[in-house]
């Protein structure tokens, strides 16, 4: 049976990889899959501490439902407002969408 | 009615009169002078129905009428107010209700009432006539009406107010406000003609001078009360027990007793109201105020009271004088003052020429003289005189203020500009002014003491016999003397005035007073001639004993304490009177029967510089204004006024102010700049400095603010790493 550590280290590998997504990519779009990654890293994590440590409990995967549905709907309202802004400035560049600086 | 209520009620009218005519009438000249003369003459009906009854009651004097309530609370009883009529007051009340109402009737008459209102007259100043234009289109200078008339009514009903309050009051306390109620009048009144500067300035002198001896008399008053507990006539001066206490009682004053101390106290009151040496510079200034204030104040009311009130309080000065024989230290001062002034201001008046200001002194003069009496202890003859001079000295008092108004009259209708008082300006106004003149010459020879007929002769004589038989040789020839000048002066007056050739035109165009002015005159010298006849003493030779001598056994029930002197039935005083009033009047006719126009005085040439001293009357104005009121003037503006209020109490408190006004400075340079506003300062530039670093930070990526929140959760977590899992 492959080791709890190897599921850890694939999910703080995912973590990083969409972290510096968040933190480095320019586009909009890629920031937001950028954050999809970390959701779903931390989704790795709980499925492979459920499956360890304490398989006959339904939280784990319970919560993995519930963080893949608040994910879903982030995406929505992210990708609307990102095509609002790109409607409006015509651009996907977070630094570009300044509207609210004064 | 019963007659004590009568007797309470004597004073109340004219201090009605006095509120109605000041508060409701005053716009009303006729309403005005109804309300005050119909006073006088209820207070003079009341007046005389209490003396009808009073004289026909039996030993009055041992058992006065009296009635007192309660005024106000003292330590442990009440203090009472109430009336007291006994032979001093029946006496008093006589000449004072008449002198008062006369004195009302005739300044009707005075102040022109009825005539038309002066184009150029002001209030303040006395009226300067009116221009009238006849049915023939001729224009006359008539005398005007007085523009303050109602005002003189208002003041000279509250004067008669207080001079019979005074007189029938049966404690000092009261009689001292009615004293002090006249001293108010007499300077509002002397005051009359405000605008004057020579009026405010007599007013001002009457009221301080007087004040001076008021003091006195009140601290006399207070001591009388702090040492027997009463200011009741008859608990001090009738009770024989409660007076030989009071002399035999030691008083601050070695040698003299706590009678003789507060009789002397009292006196200087007496002093300064009746202008006896030396407070007597105010009376003749006095002369400002219009003619019947002078004859109220100095015939009727003021002065009058002065002698009333020694008269009233001789148990107290002469206490101890019955046993001892020997007259008391209080009464050897009250003789000296009366003696000397009754002299010295004779002499004054020979050297005056204002009619007015020669009755002043005159007046001061007579009442030296009644002083005199009491001194030597002929408080009955004091009295007697008290009275037949305020008859004849209101006579001639309103008699002078006939003359001016005659004279203002011929001034008026010849536009010459004299001095209507100035008698070089008058003569041979008989034939003018017939009444005035008969009316004067009775005031003038009762003055003088013309023998027999005369009210003046019986006073005189009473007094001369009392000095006299009291072995007072000193009072007896300055008395004597004081005598013949008065028949002098007297005799000048009436031969400057009346007799030989008018000297000026307005003399020779005067004309005869009005009724109501002239009425008054004749009633005054009925009584100037036959009051005499109520004192003729019974030794008198001939006619001794013909009418019982009412006066001396009316005031000798007063059961004052007197030794027992046997009537020495000497001539001597007789004869002095006889030829000291005789004998005057003949040496004034024979110098000034025939006076030149512009001619001197005819003294003048042979007296020389004695002459100049008394008509400078001996420099007591220019002694007393170089003594007191300079001294007083340069403590009031120079060392009070520049040197303590502006000087010491202003530098003072502006060395304060400049004091807090450096200590204020000091503190905002050395503490609120620096400390306070820098402090404050800098913490605000502290934070603007830190808000402008830490603005940087706030870029609006939110990339930096991950990176931030990265680096941050990093460092917590080895933080965290590092003391948790190592340590």
């Amino acid at each position: 049976m492959i080791p709890l550590s190897w599921f850890l280290i694939l999910a703080a590998a995912l973590f990083c990889i969409g972290l510096y997504g968040v933190l480095a990519r320019k586009n909009a779009i890629g920031i937001l899959m950028g954050v999809e990654l970390m959701l779903n890293a931390v989704n790795i994590n709980l499925l492979a501490f459920w499956r360890y440590r304490t398989p006959a409990e339904t939280a784990g995967p319970a919560f993995v439902v519930i963080v893949f549905a608040v994910a879903a709907a982030e995406v929505a309202v992210g990708l609307a407002l990102i095509i609002s802004a790109y409607r409006r400035r015509n651009t996907v560049i977070a630094d570009e969408i300044d509207l609210l600086k004064g | 009615m019963s007659i004590a209520t009568l007797i309470w009620l004597i004073p109340l009218p004219p201090l009605l009169a006095f509120g109605l005519i000041a508060l409701f009438t005053h716009r009303s000249k006729g309403l005005s002078h109804t309300l005050g003369v119909g006073a006088a003459l209820l207070s003079w009906l009341a007046s005389m129905l209490v003396i009808w009854r009073a004289v026909r009651l039996p030993d009055l004097g041992q058992n006065p009428i009296t009635s007192a309530v309660d005024w106000f609370p003292t330590a442990n009883n009440w203090f009472k107010i109430g009336i007291q009529v006994d032979p001093l007051t029946v006496v008093t009340l006589f000449f004072v209700a008449w002198t008062i109402a006369m004195i009302f009737i005739y300044s009707v008459g005075y102040h022109n009432y009825g005539q038309p209102v002066g184009e150029n007259d002001r209030p303040g100043l006395q009226p300067h006539g009116a221009t009238v234009t006849d049915a023939h289109g001729h224009t006359h200078r008539v005398p005007s009406v007085e523009p303050l008339y109602s005002r003189f009514f208002a003041f000279l009903s509250l004067f008669a107010f207080g001079m019979y309050f005074l007189v029938v009051s049966d404690n000092l306390l009261s009689l001292y406000i009615g004293w002090e109620i006249m001293g108010l009048c007499s300077y509002l009144l002397i005051g009359f003609w405000y605008a004057k500067e020579s009026a405010r300035n007599a007013a001002i002198k009457a009221f301080i001078t007087t004040r001076v001896g008021d003091m006195f008399m009140l601290l006399g008053i207070v001591y009388l009360y702090s040492v027997t507990g009463t200011l009741n006539y008859r608990a001090l001066f009738a009770d024989p027990q409660m007076l030989a206490r009071l002399a035999q009682a030691p008083s601050y004053i070695p040698g003299l007793s706590v009678a003789g101390m507060s009789g002397l106290l009292l006196f200087i009151g007496t002093v300064g109201k009746s202008a006896q040496w030396p407070l007597h510079v105010w009376l003749p200034d006095a002369m400002e105020g219009p003619t019947p204030v002078s004859a109220m104040i100095h015939a009727a009311t003021m002065v009058s009271a002065g002698v009333y009130l020694v008269v009233r309080i001789f148990p107290l000065v002469s206490a101890g004088w019955a046993e001892s024989g020997a007259i008391t230290p209080a009464m050897s001062v009250i003789g000296f003052i009366g003696a000397f002034t009754a002299l010295f201001a004779a002499t004054i008046a020979l050297g005056q020429n204002d009619i007015k200001r020669v009755l002043a002194y005159s007046t001061i003069s007579q009442l030296g003289y009644m002083i005199a009496a009491l001194g030597v202890g002929a408080y009955a003859a004091a009295a007697f005189h008290l009275v037949t001079h305020a008859f004849f000295k209101a006579l001639l008092f309103l008699g002078s203020g006939s003359v001016i108004h005659g004279m203002e009259h011929g001034v008026l209708h010849t536009g010459e500009h004299i001095d209507p008082q100035d008698m070089y300006n008058m003569g041979g106004l008989r034939k003018k002014m017939p009444v005035t003149f008969w009316t004067f010459l009775i005031g003038g020879l009762a003055l003088s003491g013309f023998p027999l007929v005369t009210a003046g002769f019986w006073s005189k004589d009473a007094i001369l016999t009392g000095a006299f038989q009291g072995g007072h040789w000193i009072a007896f020839t300055a008395l004597a003397l004081a005598a013949l000048l008065t028949a002098f002066y007297t005799m000048r007056q009436i031969a400057l005035t009346f007799l030989g050739e008018p000297r000026t035109q307005a003399a020779a165009h005067a004309v005869e007073s009005r009724p109501s002015m002239v009425l008054p005159l004749v009633v005054l010298a009925f009584f100037a001639v036959t009051l005499g006849w109520l004192g003729i003493p019974r030794e008198f030779p001939i006619i001794g004993g013909a009418l019982p001598d009412f006066f001396e056994n009316f005031l000798h029930g007063m059961a004052y304490a007197v030794p027992e002197i046997e009537a020495a039935g000497s001539l001597i005083p007789l004869f002095t009177s006889l030829v000291v009033a005789l004998g005057g009047l003949y040496l004034g006719w024979l110098v000034y029967r025939r006076v030149a126009p512009g001619a001197a005085d005819p003294l003048a040439a042979p007296l020389g510089v004695v002459y100049t001293v008394i008509r400078r009357k001996y420099y007591f104005d220019e002694a007393y204004d170089f003594l007191f009121v300079r001294p007083s003037r340069w403590l009031a503006e120079t060392f009070t006024a520049a040197w303590m209020d502006r000087g010491v109490i202003d530098g003072a408190l502006h060395a304060i102010a400049r004091a807090f006004v450096w200590i204020g400075g000091a503190l905002r340079r050395g503490f609120d700049i620096p400390v306070v506003n820098r402090g404050f300062e800098s913490v605000g530039q502290g934070a603007r400095l830190l808000g402008g670093e830490l603005r940087q930070v706030q870029t609006g990526r939110v990339q930096q603010y991950m990176i931030t929140a990265l680096l941050v959760a990093l460092v917590f977590g080895l933080l965290f790493y590092y003391f948790f899992v190592l340590a």
